[in-house]
């Protein structure tokens, strides 16, 4: 028998350890539930409590802005938090488990893509919600998700194929300039191309269309890249890409007709929240499909040695040049969802600023990883917005926070995993009393 | 007629003559052994077949197909499966990825299945799990299946090589020195599997080794270099009593 006093049977257990029994039995779609709740509770009540707790408006980004413009907001801030988030989540979360784990092993037992669905369905429908309180929080919420796709592109490259690739901006640039050229030529009225060929109508169903453009001109460009570059390994392919990235630049600054240096404006609104979403779950949906094959495996097998990969049937070098044009295929679409999200574009966001944030966010997250990259995204894109009342020294905050990452884990906050979906909507109790 | 065949094969690195006139017959279902002290150009012999180098002279046919100036993974494809003398293992990949993936030629769900996840997909890649397991079970390593083949134990790493050569279907297979580094108990339990696998899966097996015993125990011929010229080649008990090879591996005897 443990005739053990209790009390320090409690002490032995850690607040760490505490935690993890509370959310171990949770399942995602509890988890779910439980955002959508405080989403709901922020879109009615939210003008209500921050009107009490003295706060000017709803804090758009979970306070950072607010707390660091105005010190005396913080208890307001975090009271704000708590009751509008951190309570509901857990009530829901916690009241819920039993039947949000009875939901979880019903979806189980479906097809995988059925799970999903319904997983997506509930999360944008929260995501929906929370970006309708204000413009910015949707505009910051849709630069994330092209961030995510951007990382997850060049992960592709950087990470599971272990070359080093720096030309993403180019090819986002390509995949933006072709997209608009589209939209606008056909379906908007400006000063570059004059009146909308087609009814303006029919634009919003076309612009998948203008996207998939946009990544097959990318993909081009990448081929160009590719033939030269992959036929040694070493470092050419970061030098060849580089310089990519300035003739790209070059190239468009001194095209006139689609507007030089002064850029293209007037985009037609395409890029809503859904467009957006969707695009993005296609993105990850693929891109994950690609690397858990044992097609995609092969990029692994190139990375860690070529030579056994040569040796054991794979066509290192053609395998080599699709993933190299897939990714910047991807890029090319998440700079076309970029310049209708922005409504706005010049060459000069294409340079190597916005390079060194992408990689910024790959080596961040963590290398051959979906889950890692869709992290170091969201991570630095919602930090580097959070902490823009800092000004210039949110550029010293955010390198040293990748320095402390690549010392503590040289390859990222979550490397080398697989993303497995079915795996993540498992129920998490075993036995659910039916 | 012969499963593999070299005829006259010679092979420069820049001014250095690392392969002399170099032939070759290999019977289906035959064991032939190429030893040599080091620095002989066994493993540039094994790097020329199998395509890493293109040899300055000479022809090879592997079952009647020209194999001058294909690709490593052309050839492979076609039938010769390979091992390395330093174990060219991937670093991030686990022992059953390592035998699925040497089935990539085999694939038949294309790129866009692979994107997409198509139902052709998820039956070739059940299909070849299941392939993978059996020859893990040949093997004796189908306990590690889900771990990383670079922290398993030197011989299983060796075994798990071996698995992955044997996955691309070979009619050949290059065995470059499986038993360096291994201990006595080690290299009897590999003469086995040598054996297994070579009544199980009716492959030719060409062989590079040191130990002597090994070679004398398993081959039918065997072929001895030296500085990139065969000086013998014949029954294990000829190369044995050869003079010439016994010089080469031992010196010359004054004695008497």
């Amino acid at each position: 028998m443990d005739n053990q006093d209790p009390k320090f049977q409690l002490s032995t257990k850690g607040s760490r350890a505490r935690l993890l029994d509370f959310v171990a039995p949770i399942p995602l779609i509890g988890w779910l539930l439980g955002i959508l709740a405080a989403v709901l509770v922020e879109y009615f009540l939210g003008d209500y409590i921050s009107y009490y707790l003295g706060l000017p408006k709803i804090p758009v980004l979970f306070g950072f802005l607010t707390v660091l413009k105005k010190p005396l907001l913080i208890p307001g801030t975090m009271g704000y938090m708590i009751l509008v988030y951190g309570l509901p989540i857990l009530i829901i979360v916690k009241s819920l488990q039993k039947p949000a784990n009875k939901l979880a092993a019903f979806l189980d037992k479906r097809r995988v893509t059925v799970a999903a669905l319904v997983h997506l369905a509930l999360f944008y429908g929260a995501l929906h919600l929370w970006a309708d309180i204000s413009d910015y929080r949707l505009l910051v919420i849709k630069l994330a998700m092209i961030a995510i796709m951007l990382t997850l592109s060049i992960n592709v490259i950087n990470g599971y194929m272990g070359e080093f690739s720096c030309s993403h901006p180019g090819f986002m640039a390509l995949g933006a300039y072709t997209a608009s050229t589209i939209t606008l030529f056909f379906f908007a009225n400006d000063k570059l191309f004059g009146e909308a060929l087609l009814p303006e109508a029919l634009g919003f169903y076309f612009f998948p269309l203008a996207l998939i453009a946009g990544g097959i001109v990318a993909a081009i460009g990448a081929l160009v890249i590719a033939i030269p570059s992959f036929r040694t390994r070493g470092d050419y392919l970061a030098i060849i890409s580089l310089a990519f990235l300035f003739i790209v630049k070059s190239l468009i600054e001194n095209l006139e007709f689609v507007g030089g240096p002064r850029g293209m404006s007037s985009q037609p609104d395409y890029s809503n929240l859904p467009m957006v979403f969707t695009v993005m779950v296609l993105c990850i949906w693929i891109i994950n499909n690609f690397v858990r094959s044992t097609m995609g495996k092969a990029l692994n097998a190139i990375r860690d040695n070529e030579l056994a990969a040569e040796a054991m049937t794979v066509n290192t070098r053609k395998t080599k040049i699709i993933t190299f044009m897939f990714a910047a295929f991807w890029a090319g679409v998440a700079g076309g969802l970029f310049a209708h999200v922005l409504r706005y574009v010049n060459p000069g966001s294409f340079g190597i600023q916005r390079l060194a944030e992408i990689l910024a966010m790959v080596y961040f997250g963590g290398l051959n990883s979906v889950t890692g990259s869709i992290v170091g995204a969201l991570s630095i894109n919602i930090l580097s917005e959070a902490l823009r009342p800092l000004e210039i020294y949110k550029w010293i905050i955010i390198p040293l926070l990748l320095i402390v990452v690549m010392l503590v884990r040289p390859t990222g906050l979550i490397a080398f995993t697989e993303f497995k979906p079915k795996e993540l909507m498992k129920p998490k109790q075993n036995k659910v009393e039916v | 007629m012969a499963l593999l065949r070299v005829d006259n094969m010679t092979h420069y690195f820049g001014g250095l003559r690392a392969v002399h006139n170099y032939n070759l017959v290999l019977e289906p279902g035959h064991i032939v052994g190429l030893i040599g002290p080091n620095g002989a150009g066994k493993t540039t012999i094994f790097n020329l077949i199998s395509g890493i180098h293109t040899p300055t002279e000479g022809n090879i046919e592997l079952d009647g197909h020209n194999l001058i100036g294909h690709h490593p993974h052309e050839i492979a494809s076609m039938g010769l499966g390979r091992t390395f003398q330093n174990l060219l293992l991937w670093r991030h990949m686990t022992v059953l990825e390592h035998v699925k993936m040497a089935c990539y030629s085999q694939l038949e769900y294309g790129i866009w299945g692979a994107f997409f996840g198509s139902r052709l997909r998820r039956q070739e890649e059940k299909r070849l799990t299941a392939k993978a397991m059996h020859l893990l079970e040949t093997f004796d390593v189908a306990g590690f299946r889900s771990q990383l083949a670079v922290s398993l134990p030197y011989g299983a790493q060796r075994r798990v090589e071996m698995a992955r050569a044997m996955a691309i279907n070979p009619k050949v297979l290059f065995l470059d020195e499986p038993t360096a580094g291994m201990t006595p108990d080690e290299l009897n339990r590999m003469i086995s599997i040598i054996r297994k696998i070579h009544t199980d899966f009716d492959v030719a097996i060409f062989l590079i080794e040191h130990r002597l015993k090994f070679v004398m125990e398993l081959c039918e011929r065997i072929q001895t270099l030296v500085f990139g010229e065969v000086i013998a080649e014949g029954t294990p008990a000829e190369i044995k009593n050869n003079p010439q090879v016994i010089e080469a591996y031992l010196g010359k005897e004054d004695i008497h």
